[in-house]
């Protein structure tokens, strides 16, 4: 039994570390375990390095076939468990087969890595990027360690960014005309707007703008679809009459937002749209959709 | 049953909402003490959402507001203080923003903003600005009523006026008025749609409640008013302005009403006389159900309370013309107001003459004015009918009589008589008295026969008929009451130059001969007792210089009397114009005119003859005959003679005994005048006398055979004394054995068996028997003179 029970556990302990670990940003990351864990960030095109150390249980040998890191970006869809798309797969060996007696310590550098995609924990699919050390050993099984760690990508504030006007209405019932100062947001960014009653014959109890996030997995046939509603902020309360125009001003920071996400390596999309909610006296709702742009503006601090 | 459960509701409604702001209220304060701003804010914002409900009304809901009011000043004294919460008030005023509802958001947002400003991190109008602007998300009438009064509220002391800490930096008072005035707006907008909520609500309880609420939209009008800043010209080109345009365009009789009303009494009357001209425009403009009659007349009272404050103020009245704007507004308003009851026009006018009279009191023509516009809106319509307009004109004549106290003013006024016009019978009649008593009261003299002829023209209600009165619907009193007023009037016109006075004489006289046989007994005698009066000063007046062309003589006086009374006899009221006639006489007689007197005393016995029908009348009458002759001393012989002779006659026919035998020894007097020069003709006394005791015997025998009792004595003791008067007046036929007779007469009628015992009667008679002895006790020439007489 305790042979057995040795057998399975691991022969030895293996620590990734960042080279600027120390003054590398951390961000949470929710993790499968749905427990939050702070991981360091980065964004496309730095150099990942540090050191691996491996110290095997006191007194015991560590007999491998040869020791490699990989960086990989993984997509992960939850209805097709435990099957990973890796976009990105770089490997490094730290050592050729043989035995390590005491703790020993690898360098190692990936650099200027090419990771497009961003971390994104969705509702039906996730995109992550690990460091994997593996140990491979040939009867015993190899032993693995990850490490995750999350990469976001900046963008510069798009050069054309156009307010969202619209004239929607039904006829002789309601007629409303909104406008939305942009059409791309990035995610600190504040919703300024107005909306404005050309024509009001119900009503009217309150308005509301929502932000739901449409996730898009898969592709033809099998392309799943999840909508959610991140936000609903109330922006008007009773009836307006004709001619009334009511302010907008949403700040989006408190908001666990994305930037809008299309079409990454063919398997997901995630998209925002702004919905205009309009609720009367009879419950009934009239609204509108409007597609943003949401992006992730380089962090001045 | 329905109502009482709603109120029910209400409460315990009312009790939900206060619970769950007490429960909140207690994590608040938790929140707070432990300086924890997540919390408070997590907490106060639940804490607000207690103020979502839709379910009470405006006084409930006051109640629940003010309890969160409460804990939002103490939440206020959290936000102030950067080191507890260790956020600054920039971040505060962020986040506050991401909460969700949007009520919460907006008192929290007010909250934070009152602390902004106070901190000067940002200019005050930007903050103001952002609040007032945001508070547009809140559309619900009453919430969003209450949200913008909380702003009010805690914006009042941040306001940039001069002065202010807040001033400066490009922050001006401007900005302040422009706050202000946009809050005041989108209250107001508010405040007036409240009675579209809900069709199924019934309009009365919806008024109820808007006007529990009006204070809250009339506050900002007093915060602008309380504004330093705003000097005259910040008012007339901004706030008056947009207050009025607002006012005009939300269409609201309600909200006009209130507004105009709020705006008159905040303001200064100094800017609404500098700003009539735009305040007045508005007037027209609003909705026709609106009173605004009352609202003029406040402001016409207040202005005219501003004039009366101080002399100074009054040039201003002048330079400003502020007489001729309101007067063209209010005929603006009727003409804009086609709707508007007659009633309201005039007492629209009312309120300008009031203006009139109290602040420009020397300018008649102004009120001649108001009158004449008065007349022209009436002249559109039959007589009026309506009974409030008719009081309202009724005090719109009435308001000048006060004013001058004197209806010599009223009389000068050309429309005074065209506006009189109008009313109909009864409010006329009523209106006259109101201007005899108004000239009693102040004891007015009218004294010209223009302003006579004017006066009676206004009054010609009680004068004459009018046309479509029908008699019989008069109260008797009340048509005496009215005569008697005019009697009086009478009275009061006089002139110290006696030709006016005869003008004024004839004035009258030519008004009130037309009046009809009822009239004239209450108004024919006043007349004729004015003229005698002018008679009897013409009388005095010795410079009357014969022959000389003087309009006014006594002659020429007793001519008109002569038909104002026979107008009188025709009437008929002989016996009335019979009294007047021997009046005329005595005056004719003491002003030594003998055809004259002749005359009256003829046209007096004519009317005896052919009218007086009455036997107790022609007793009267021929008293009066008598004593009126008895002191005429202008007659010649000849006449007098027919004249008493006449009346001797008269008295021997009348009906009864007893007044035949009265009158008879009453003539005796006719031959017996006690005066120097006065007839002193003893035999006929004596003739007179004995004719008289003849009659009364005869009255004695026919008591005795219709009765069977002889009558009481009293003829025999009243003739005694007139024996025992001119015995001692010294008439030589009558003796004192006549007397001696007499007495013995009377003992004896007195002791028969047939006589009736009458205690009058026989004190009479013991009274006279003790004077005939106190006389002959007395002694000297008059004891001596009765010595003979025994009793």
């Amino acid at each position: 039994m305790n042979y057995i029970l040795g057998a399975f556990k691991p022969a030895c302990h293996i620590s990734i570390t960042f080279s600027d670990g120390k003054s590398r940003k951390q961000v949470p990351l929710k993790k499968e375990n749905g427990q939050t864990a702070m991981v360091p960030l980065f964004q496309s095109q730095e150099n990942i390095s540090g050191k691996i150390s491996i110290e095997p249980v006191s007194g015991k040998k560590v007999e491998h076939n040869g020791i490699k890191v990989e960086l990989l970006g993984q997509i992960e869809m939850y209805f097709d468990r435990n099957n990973f798309y890796d976009f990105t797969s770089l490997v490094r060996e730290l050592d050729v087969p043989g035995e390590i007696y005491e703790r020993k310590t690898y360098p190692f550098e990936f650099s200027t890595v090419e990771m497009p995609y961003e971390t994104y924990n969705g509702v039906n699919v996730r995109l992550r990027y690990i460091l994997k050390v593996t140990i491979s050993r040939g009867y015993a099984g190899s032993i693995v360690e990850y490490q995750d760690f999350v990469v976001r990508n900046y963008g510069p504030p798009p050069s054309i960014n156009n307010s969202i006007k619209m004239e929607v209405g039904i006829e002789d019932c309601l007629h409303i005309e909104f406008e939305y100062n942009k059409s791309k947001y990035d995610l600190k960014d504040v919703i300024i707007g107005k909306i404005y009653f050309l024509l009001v014959r119900i009503k009217i109890k309150n308005m509301d703008l929502e932000i739901r996030r449409r996730e898009s997995t898969g592709s033809g046939a099998n392309t799943h679809v999840e909508t959610e509603t991140l936000a609903k902020f109330e922006l008007m309360d009773g009836a307006p009459v004709r001619g009334e125009s009511i302010p907008i001003r949403l700040f989006l920071s408190p908001y666990e937002l994305t930037p809008t996400y299309r079409n990454i390596n063919n398997k997901f999309s995630v998209k925002y749209y702004l919905n205009l909610v309009l609720v009367d006296e009879e419950d009934r709702r009239y609204f509108k959709q409007q597609e943003i742009t949401m992006f992730r503006l380089g962090e001045t601090s | 049953m329905m109502i009482a459960d709603g109120i029910e509701d209400e409460e315990k409604w009312l009790a939900e909402g206060i619970a769950g702001i007490q429960h909140n209220a207690f994590y608040l304060h938790r929140a707070v003490d432990s300086n924890n701003l997540r919390e408070a804010l997590k907490y106060s914002a639940q804490l607000l959402s207690e103020l979502r409900t839709s379910r009470l009304s405006p006084h409930k809901y006051y109640e629940l507001y003010m309890r969160a009011f409460d804990e939002l000043r103490r939440l206020e004294m959290f936000f102030k203080d950067e080191e507890r919460h260790g956020c600054s008030v920039l971040d505060l005023y962020e986040l506050v923003q991401h909460a969700g509802n949007v009520l919460p958001r907006l008192y929290l947002l007010c909250t934070v903003g009152s602390v902004y400003i106070k901190s000067k991190e940002a200019p005050a109008k930007d903050v103001l600005k952002d609040l007032v602007e945001m508070c547009r998300s809140v559309q619900h009438p009453i919430r969003g009523l209450f949200l913008r009064s909380y702003l009010a509220q805690i914006s009042r002391d941040k306001l940039p006026d001069i002065g202010s800490e807040y001033e400066g930096d490009g922050d001006t008072v401007m900005d302040a008025v422009d706050f202000v005035l946009q809050n005041f707006t989108e209250m107001n907008k508010l405040w007036v749609r409240m009675q579209h909520q809900g069709p199924i609500r019934v309009k009365e309880k919806l008024d109820k409640e808007r006007s529990e609420l009006r204070d809250l939209v009339g506050k900002n009008l007093h915060v602008l008013s309380q504004i330093e800043g705003v000097d005259l010209e910040i008012y007339k080109d901004t706030v008056l302005p947009r207050v009025l345009e607002q006012v005009v365009n939300c269409k609201d009789e309600l909200a006009q009403h209130y507004l105009m009303d709020c705006i008159i009494q905040v303001f200064p009357d100094e800017y609404h006389l500098q700003t009539l001209e735009t305040l007045l425009g508005a007037f027209p403009q609003l909705q026709p159900a609106v009173d605004i009659k009352t609202v003029l007349s406040q402001l016409m009272d207040r202005l005219s309370n501003y004039a009366a404050s101080s002399a100074e103020v009054l040039p201003e009245f002048l330079q400003v013309e502020a007489f001729a704007k309101l007067s063209n507004a209010i005929g603006k308003v009727i003409e804009a107001q086609v709707e508007m009851p007659v009633v309201g026009a005039i007492s629209l006018y009312v309120s300008l003459l009031t203006f009139a009279l109290r602040v420009h009191s020397d300018r008649l023509d102004y009120v001649d004015q108001v009158l004449g516009a008065c007349v022209k809106k009436l002249s559109g319509s039959p007589k009026l009918e309506d009974n409030k307009a008719t009081k309202q004109v009724v005090a719109l004549l009435t308001a000048p009589l006060e004013k001058y106290n004197d209806i010599d003013t009223a009389l000068t006024l050309s429309n005074y008589p065209h506006v009189m016009d109008h009313l109909d019978a009864g409010t006329n009649k009523i209106m006259a008295m109101v201007l005899i008593q108004s000239i009693m009261k102040y004891n007015t003299c009218v004294s010209t026969a223009e302003k006579v002829d004017v006066l009676f023209e206004l009054i010609k209600g009680l004068i004459k008929d009018i046309d479509g009165t029908l008699a019989d619907e008069l109260d008797e009193e009340d048509f005496k009451e009215e005569q008697n007023s005019v009697a009086r009037l009478v009275h009061m016109l006089y002139n110290d130059d006696p030709e006016e006075m005869l003008q004024i004489i004839c004035t009258v006289r030519k008004h009130i001969m037309a009046g009809g046989p009822k009239r004239l007994p209450f108004t024919v005698p006043p007349l004729v007792f004015s003229a005698l009066k002018l008679v009897r000063r013409l009388q005095g007046l010795d410079g009357e210089v014969a022959g000389e062309e003087v309009p006014a003589t006594p002659r020429k006086i007793f001519q008109l009397l002569n038909q104002i009374i026979e107008a009188l006899s025709n009437v008929p009221s002989p016996e009335l114009a019979l009294r007047l006639y021997l009046q005329c006489a005595e005056a004719a007689n003491d002003c030594d005119l003998e055809p004259v007197a002749y005359e009256f005393f003829t046209q007096a016995f004519v009317l005896y003859e052919e009218e007086v029908a009455d036997s107790k009348a022609q007793v009267t009458s021929i008293h009066l005959i008598i004593g009126t002759l008895q002191r005429m001393n202008a007659f010649g012989v000849e006449n007098r003679d027919t004249l008493t002779h006449k009346a001797t006659g008269y008295s021997a026919k009348l009906l009864k005994k007893p007044d035949q035998c009265r009158a008879v020894y009453a003539c005796s007097h006719l031959f017996w005048v006690d005066d120097q020069d006065g007839i002193k003709d003893g035999e006929r006394v004596l003739l007179c006398l004995k004719r008289s005791l003849r009659i009364a015997n005869a009255a004695q025998q026919m008591a005795n055979v219709t009765r069977g009792t002889g009558g009481p004595v009293t003829l025999f003791v009243e003739i005694l004394n007139k024996y025992l008067y001119f015995f001692e007046k010294g008439n030589p036929q009558v003796t004192s054995a006549a007397i001696q007779d007499l007495i013995e007469l009377i003992k004896t009628e007195m002791q028969s068996d047939t006589a009736t015992p009458d205690p009058a009667s026989d004190a009479f008679f013991a009274c006279t028997l003790r004077y005939i002895e106190f006389q002959k006790q007395k002694g000297g020439a008059m004891g001596e003179k009765y010595d003979s007489v025994r009793i």
